[in-house]
């Protein structure tokens, strides 16, 4: 038997790596202050436009899809019956 | 320059069927050899036109190399190396041969110079892909497979209606820029669409792919959709409608691989996905969308086969591909898992990876072109693929919850296969400037500017944020065992609806038909057969009468015979003297 990795098992690296995410997302954000946001669009041109975007999408992809389950989910032998 | 004999597409369709008679580390090696064959072919190949033959008057040009074809050819070949390789260990020979003619008869596709070179590979194309998808021999992947070859001919016909006006038109089968101009154009235009899975003519994709075999869906991810791909390039660039289809094609799949439980499904809607935003720089149709369009395709081909070829390793090692089925395979699937990661980097555009550098010129196209709309909807369509092929795919599948499954690492050719490929994908997204020098416009892009990065890693990391939110809050689309139903719901219900229609309809006819018939038949057979009882009771009971029965004698030889008449218990003799007779009758009549 092969020896199995277990690293995610321990709910301390867990949140290490959590902890390691959310240092991330503070840099991303700190790191706008110093590159030029050349862009086409004016929209993007507001501190922080890309961070606040991609999070407003996802959470509106999710939730639209849950409103779009219930007209499309069928059981899964729908066509077998 | 040195030419082959044979173009690219022979090489690899005519030394498909030769795999049969070979075995073990002969028919192994010489598999992996074909591709290199038609890759050192490509290699030594001038632009220009090559491989001309006259066939009935016309020229067919099998080898028309430029930028554009060269650039699809090659990753074409690469993928045939990589598809072939992860499918080494497969012992049924049908899936060997199928995806060798298949990988031929694109690159067929994408080297031809005129219509009906074009036309031949590309129902070569979708015969052979069927056999790829039917390799399952599975109930589902048969009923798939049959809606696949369907769906695909008729798009087929499409095609052929088109080219055959427009052969008549202009005189000539060789083909280049076509545009929308007249009702063979929409024609070709559609025929087309339909392999690149433009929306609405796409359910066949996600309907057909997931059904293959662990290796055999490498194969049709890569090659169906992008060789259409090309040819909208060479034939409608510009095209705006390109552009709405590409918008849709971004935007509404995400939804459906939000949902989804299939993985392999999932990477179909994702699939989708990704050659929307391909179209939509079609449809823009400037240098750099075209640009981007055409690498977008390379980087994609490899990524998106990694995925696959991930998905594949799990369905084949552990036998399940629903994400309500795995989790927890990190643990004994490690390297599957990192390789599953690179793919997924990759096509959520992480800098440094591949779809970084080729999917920002098609966003920085539509910028320069102030569609800011679109600008928006590729912008959105990229938090999704954060989400479904980002997240989800090696989430529910390498970590999430723990399904207690504990399955090893597949075979060392698939892991190869993976390997190299997740090679390329971070290859290309550092070192991204041989690919732009491939590409068939001059590029004066540059990926690697501080705000596509910073803007890139905000988009990317705060939807992932979104996404940690939401699913430690409970909030996140649970994963249930389920079917969506997609556009395929109205060939398939009208399938049923024709079924139906012929059941209730011809059927019902055919029942009063017989209801009719047997009721006229026995009505008039029981008026002669009364007739005869009559005539014959009318006969004998004067015959009786004359030879001296009375009363109740008579009485019992009436009830007697009219009871044999109705009932058919007549003596067989009777029978057999009435039928002769009436053969005398006839004897002597005549």
């Amino acid at each position: 038997m092969k020896k199995e990795l277990t690293i995610f098992d321990n709910p301390e690296n867990v949140k290490r790596l959590r902890k390691g995410f959310f240092v991330a997302l503070v840099l991303v954000l700190i790191a706008e202050a110093f590159v030029d946001m050349h862009g086409e669009f004016s929209v993007a041109h507001f501190y922080g436009f890309y961070a606040v975007y991609g999070f407003i999408s996802y959470v509106l992809l999710i939730f639209v899809a849950k409103v779009l389950r219930k007209i499309i989910m069928r059981k899964e032998d729908y066509y077998d019956q | 320059m040195i030419n082959s004999l044979l173009p690219p597409a022979f090489i690899l369709v005519i030394g498909a069927i030769l795999i049969p008679f070979l075995g073990g580390k002969t028919k192994a090696a010489y598999m992996l050899a074909l591709p290199v064959v038609v890759f050192i072919t490509l290699l030594n190949l001038s632009l220009g036109n090559t491989w001309i033959v006259e066939f009935w008057g016309y020229e067919l040009i099998m080898g028309r190399v430029d930028k554009l074809s060269l650039i699809f050819a090659y990753v074409f070949t690469i993928m045939t190396f990589l598809g072939v390789l992860f499918a080494l260990q497969v012992k049924d020979n049908l899936q060997h041969v199928a995806g060798l003619i298949y990988a031929g008869s694109t690159l067929g596709v994408v080297l031809a110079g005129d219509f009906l070179s074009l036309y031949l590979f590309w129902e070569i194309m979708a015969v052979s892909s069927t056999f790829l998808i039917i390799a399952s021999r599975t109930r589902e992947s048969r009923e798939a497979g049959f809606r696949y070859i369907l769906v695909h001919l008729i798009g087929g016909l499409f095609l052929l209606a088109g080219i055959v006006l427009y052969v008549q038109k202009s005189g000539t089968i060789a083909f280049d820029y076509i545009g929308l101009t007249g009702i063979e154009s929409y024609l070709i235009f559609i025929g087309i669409a339909l392999n690149a899975a433009a929306i609405p003519l796409h359910a066949w994709l996600p309907d057909a792919y997931p059904n293959g075999t662990p290796t055999s869906t490498v194969f049709l991810s890569a090659f169906t959709t992008k060789s259409a791909v090309y040819l909208l390039i060479r034939t409608f660039p510009g095209a705006d409608i390109l552009i709405v289809i590409g918008a849709l094609m971004v935007s509404l799949p995400i939804f459906y691989a939000v949902l989804e439980n299939d993985i392999r499904r999932v990477l179909s809607y994702s699939l989708m996905n990704q050659v929307g935003f391909m179209l939509v720089g079609i449809g823009i149709g400037t240098e750099l969308a075209l640009n981007g369009a055409v690498a977008h395709a390379f980087c994609h081909i490899i990524y998106k086969a990694l995925l696959f070829m991930a998905a594949g390793s799990v369905l084949q090692m552990t036998g399940k591909i629903k994400c309500t089925e795995l989790g927890g395979l990190y643990k004994t699937m490690p390297l599957t898992c990192v390789f599953c990661m690179v793919g997924a980097l990759s096509i959520s555009a992480f800098p440094f990876f591949s779809g970084f550098v080729s999917k920002s010129m098609i966003v920085s196209a539509s910028g320069y072109e102030q569609l800011f709309i679109v600008w928006l909807i590729l912008q959105f369509a990229s938090t999704g693929v954060v989400d479904h092929a980002g997240i989800k795919v090696p989430f529910f599948t390498f970590f999430g919850h723990d399904s207690g499954i504990r399955a090893k690492e597949p075979p060392l050719n698939m892991l190869i296969a993976m390997g190299i490929a997740a090679s390329l994908c971070i290859g290309l997204g550092v070192f991204y400037k041989p690919l732009y020098n491939m590409l068939p416009f001059p590029v004066h892009y540059v990926p690697y500017t501080g705000a596509h990065v910073v803007g890139q890693l905000q988009l990317l990391l705060f939807g992932a944020l979104a996404f940690t939110l939401l699913i430690l809050s409970g909030y996140y689309v649970p994963e249930v065992r389920s079917k969506n139903i997609d556009a395929d719901w109205t060939y398939r219900m009208f399938g049923r609806f024709a079924y139906k229609v012929m059941d209730k309809g011809l059927n019902s006819l055919n029942r009063i038909s017989e209801w009719v018939l047997i009721r006229s038949v026995k009505g008039f057979s029981s008026f002669f057969s009364k007739a005869a009882v009559n005539i014959a009771l009318f006969v004998s009971v004067n015959l009786w009468l004359l030879l001296g029965y009375r009363g109740k004698r008579l009485e019992i030889k009436k009830e007697k015979l009219y009871n044999d008449f109705s009932e058919g218990t007549l003596p067989i003799g009777i029978g057999a003297a009435a039928a002769i007779s009436f053969i005398l009758l006839i004897f002597i009549l005549t």
